[in-house]
């Protein structure tokens, strides 16, 4: 198993104030791996510091590349996508010119085939693609947000909370879309409050709290762990309380 | 009044109002993609203006020195902020922009002036040399603290002003200049006597509304200025950069302002610091157009330009006055309409 994307004792900090404090993480080619953890457990940090839009203390590399001297634009060329947690969307501009702009570091001919397949996803987005991007509705705009990465033909798409603000039966479309990624050759790296969901999906998962790891593992391990099932899952085995 | 005066003053207004509109457009662009609040870019004018008629009597003007220095400077910054991941490709493209095109430009401009140079070298010499100085003026002055405050990239744009003001009275000297008109020829409908110049002045600021409508709608790159002047993390994380974009922005700035520069020398006499003023009636534009919207800028410089034209029939002591106190009224509506907001960080 070679590691697509390694982290290494990473620290992150606001000013004084130590938000992420030593994780490291691997993800693998065609892999598939979440991180769950409450609000504030410093998730979106991690993802923003692995994109290059915080900057962070610690080992980064992506497909065997030092992330280190490299910005944001430079990563998006190596094949990293962020879907960042407020979309990040060019609310003025349609549809179908947002998606052309994801695939600005890719020719034009290439752009051609990806924007069919991302319509072929989420058709949705074909019969809006003459609409403002900042007219649709939260799932379409979270819709478009991943279309958008993904036009820029990515190894590994990070997604920030991809389920926040919506609908349950729009979260299920959008995470049965994150599963079909696979197919298509894409790994993903899922940060999720939604535990429950995260973990039907995903290979691998990681539960973070307070900046640190407190638990890794395989996805079905960690969904039957007690102490995750009562923090994250909203159950307790019978005849047990929450640790 | 007389029908007469009254067209003639509308000939004249709309005239300098189209001037006013093309700066107006370049400011809005470069606020929207940079940030910046683009004061220098009377000094485009002047230095579009007065390099092309310092080249009509032959000689070599100070810009293209400029050019070269200013070059060298950029090349150097490319250098240390890429220190730590410096390799060849990027050292010899960044010599490419920042020090051969500039000295070549210098050399041919050496080599060219001359009293019989044609009109149209004269003018590509002109764009090109103001060209290369606005490109360097943002690597130099504004790349750097791109990621800083409006306010404090204000107060750089006031001293990049200031400093090319300076430098535009060591190159033209304190005489006021004028150039060759574009063409001679006139057409007489009733009462109006259409001048080529003003002709070409009409065509060429269409020319240009209609050239950044096509760019910004259909092109890849216009299309990247736009998202990043709408969402700068959002046009990074797709891999647009914002240095280039910015770069862009202020070339198409730099361009823009030194063509009206050379419209406007035939009509009027220019000084070095002519230029400051003239930029400031394209802000009033930009303003009333809440430096977002390009149409309404377009008309809001028609209409300061009538309006220049009025006052300087009617008062012409007061003429900047009034025109100047246009934008009391839309800050004060604007203020009102719009509520307070905390500037955006990012």
């Amino acid at each position: 198993m070679s590691a697509l994307l390694s982290v290494a004792d990473v620290h992150i900090s606001y000013g004084k104030v130590e938000a992420v404090r030593g994780v490291s993480l691997e993800v693998a080619t065609n892999e598939i791996v979440t991180i769950i953890g409450a609000n504030g457990a410093g998730k979106t940090t991690l993802l923003n510091a692995i994109m290059g839009v915080l900057p962070l203390k610690g080992r980064t590399s992506f497909a065997g590349t030092d992330m280190a001297p490299l910005d944001i634009e430079d990563r998006v060329a190596t094949g990293l996508s962020l879907v960042p947690e407020h979309r990040e969307l060019f609310g003025t501009m349609n549809v179908e010119d947002n998606l052309e702009l994801g695939a600005f570091r890719i020719a034009k001919s290439v752009a051609a085939n990806s924007l069919e397949r991302v319509y072929a996803l989420f058709p949705r987005l074909k019969e809006r693609r003459k609409q403002l991007a900042g007219t649709l509705s939260g799932g379409e705009q979270q819709m478009l947000a991943m279309g958008r990465a993904l036009m820029g033909a990515p190894k590994l798409l990070m997604l920030d909370e991809p389920s926040l603000g919506l609908a349950p039966i729009i979260v299920a479309d959008i995470f049965r879309t994150v599963g079909e990624l696979r197919a298509a050759g894409v790994s993903v790296l899922l940060v999720e409050q939604n535990a429950q969901a995260a973990l039907q999906i995903a290979d691998r998962a990681y539960v973070m709290e307070l900046g640190e790891f407190v638990l890794e593992g395989s996805a079905k391990d960690i969904a039957s762990n007690k102490r995750v099932a009562a923090s994250y899952l909203g159950f307790q085995h019978e005849g047990e309380s929450a640790v | 009044m007389n029908t007469t005066i009254l067209l003639f003053l509308l000939q004249d207004g709309i005239t300098n109002g189209a001037v006013y509109a093309l700066l107006g457009l370049a400011l809005v662009l470069v606020f929207a993609v940079t940030r910046v609040i683009l004061i220098p870019q009377g000094e485009f004018v002047t230095y579009g203006a007065l390099s092309y008629a310092m080249l009509a009597t032959g000689q070599v003007p100070g810009t293209a020195q400029l050019a070269v220095a200013m070059g060298l400077a950029a090349f150097g910054l490319d250098l240390f902020f890429a220190r730590k991941a410096l390799h060849v490709r990027l050292a010899l493209r960044s010599a490419a922009l920042n020090i051969v095109f500039p000295v070549a430009l210098l050399a041919v401009t050496y080599k060219v002036a001359g009293p019989a140079t044609p009109m149209a070298v004269n003018i590509a010499l002109a764009l090109l040399i103001v060209a290369a100085i606005g490109l360097f003026l943002y690597r130099i002055a504004f790349q750097p603290i791109a990621h800083t405050s409006v306010l404090v990239l204000l107060i750089a744009s006031v001293g990049c002003h200031l400093a090319l003001q300076g430098l535009g009275l060591v190159f033209f000297g304190a005489e006021g200049l004028r150039g060759p008109a574009l063409s001679n020829a006139a057409v007489t409908a009733g009462p109006l006597r259409f001048t080529g110049q003003s002709l070409a002045v009409y065509g060429l600021t269409v020319a240009f509304i209609v050239g950044l409508w096509l760019f910004f709608g259909y092109t890849r790159m216009g299309k990247a200025l736009r998202a990043t002047a709408v969402n700068r993390l959002g046009a990074r994380l797709v891999g647009i950069r914002t240095t280039l974009s910015g770069q862009i922005a202020f070339l198409l700035a730099s361009v823009i302002g030194a063509i009206s520069g050379i419209l406007i020398v035939p009509i009027t006499t220019l000084y070095y610091d002519t230029g400051f003023l003239i930029g400031l009636k394209g802000f009033i534009a930009a303003i009333i157009g809440g430096l977002v919207s390009y149409p309404l800028t377009a008309v809001a410089a028609i209409l300061v330009g009538i309006v220049e034209a009025f006052s300087s029939f009617y008062a012409s002591n007061f003429k900047e006055v009034i025109v100047f106190t246009l934008i009391l009224p839309v800050l004060v509506l604007r203020s009102l309409a719009a509520p307070a907001v905390e500037e955006e960080k990012d």
